[in-house]
């Protein structure tokens, strides 16, 4: 009785350890962890110009422009600021105004210059008739509708 | 303790898990056959993702289990490790492969689920690398256990690699919450009740509930083989030496 005992107090305060170890390293590295930046970020000048980052946010609601050769402009919001973006390229199907998106490349003089844009999809699935029965009654609650709700930020 | 006790037992385990072998491999199939028909051709397509929404049946449930299988693997790991239990250490064996199989199915479905909704097979954040970290895991257990040449050392070190390495299941768990991260949130297993319509729900549990099947139908089969084995060789040493 006595050896396992022990053994059992060996392994506890040894995973007592390494679950300490863990949440140190990880809040650590915290800040390599997340995919992606804010504009918020962006507009308090955490990310210099010309650094490669991946920007993160809503597609603001009638902020989309084509242009020719597939260059398109948009705006990237976090509900507190905005963020122009310019992309050349071919945009995912889930691309589409209140959506969430991810575009990686640069900040120049203000304006981020992605190559790559990735869509974000929210936690929500529901067929498409209960989302429209939803949107009809007024409850609408996810993503590209009201920006001022919880989700709109929870869910980036 | 008397329960574990007479479950350790090796010979009372195989004569008390036969016969569940052929029932388990029906429900199995009888479940997986109608998730899938449910998933694939009864449930609705969803709102924004149309029909590649179906690839959540198959993706989803495999990332639960292979999350369920490794904290079975530890669990085993812990009891085999502490209590010294001669099955604790078959028991994370037989896991080991089911729970990479599943690993591997989760990441291969999530790439193909990817590219058409994100735009990208892959990207490094923080809930997709702490998945790869894990199916990394498993082939290290695996690797390990059959690492020595006296197979309880080989079942020792692959026991405190897989506790070791359970500080990854929460991480990936909460990876969505902690980070922001490409992959979305917690649909189903959340505080505040699941964010998905019923209609696709009934299914995905059905699916759920067909791979947790599975797991135990294989895990009986390779733990009586894995017993039957030993006995085997024990039968043949005493041939040599008596």
């Amino acid at each position: 009785m006595k050896r396992k005992h022990k053994r059992l107090t060996f392994v506890a305060i040894a995973g007592v350890l390494i679950a300490i170890a863990a949440a140190l390293v990880l809040t650590a590295f915290d800040e390599n962890i997340v995919f992606f930046r804010t504009p918020t970020d962006i507009v308090q000048n955490k990310v210099k110009e010309d650094q490669r980052i991946r920007l993160g946010g809503l597609v603001e609601e009638e902020s989309v422009e084509q242009g020719t050769d597939g260059v398109v402009n948009f705006r990237v919001t976090d509900t507190a600021n905005t963020v122009p973006v310019y992309f050349q390229g071919i945009l995912p199907d889930l691309f589409r105004e209140g959506q969430g998106v991810v575009a990686e490349g640069k900040l120049m003089n203000g304006v981020f210059v992605a190559d790559e844009v990735l869509a974000k999809h929210d936690e929500n699935y529901m067929p498409p008739e209960v989302a429209d029965a939803i949107k009809d009654a007024g409850q609408w609650k996810g993503e590209g509708q009201d920006m001022n709700q919880d989700n709109g930020e929870s869910s980036l | 303790m008397a329960m574990i006790e007479r479950f350790a037992n090796p010979n009372r385990f195989l004569t008390l898990t036969r016969p569940l072998v052929p029932w388990l491999g029906g429900l199995t199939l009888l479940s997986l056959g109608a998730g899938l028909y449910l998933g694939l051709f009864q449930a609705p397509a969803d709102y924004q993702q149309g029909e590649s929404v179906r690839i959540m049946y198959v993706h989803v449930p495999a990332a639960w289990m292979a999350m369920f299988c490794y904290t079975s693997m530890a669990i085993s790991a812990a009891v085999g490790l502490i209590w010294k239990h001669p099955l604790a250490d078959v028991a994370g064996k037989a896991t080991a492969p089911v729970g990479a199989v599943f690993t591997f199915l989760a990441l291969a479905t999530g790439s193909l689920w990817g590219k058409p909704m994100w735009g990208t097979w892959w990207v490094w954040d923080a809930r997709l690398t702490s998945m790869l970290i894990l199916f990394f895991l498993y082939i290290g257990y695996m690797a390990l256990s059959n690492a020595f040449d006296n197979p309880q050392r080989g079942a020792k070190a692959a026991a405190i690699l897989a506790l070791v390495g359970f500080i990854n299941v929460p991480i990936i768990k909460f990876s969505v919450d902690w980070w922001n991260t490409l992959h979305q949130p917690a649909s189903v297993i959340r505080m505040d009740g699941p964010s998905i319509h019923p209609s696709m729900l009934w299914p995905l549990l059905l699916m759920a509930i067909g791979y947790t099947l599975f797991y135990l139908w294989v895990l009986i089969i390779r733990m009586d083989a894995d017993v039957t084995a030993g006995k085997i060789r024990a039968l043949r040493q005493r041939r040599v030496h008596g």
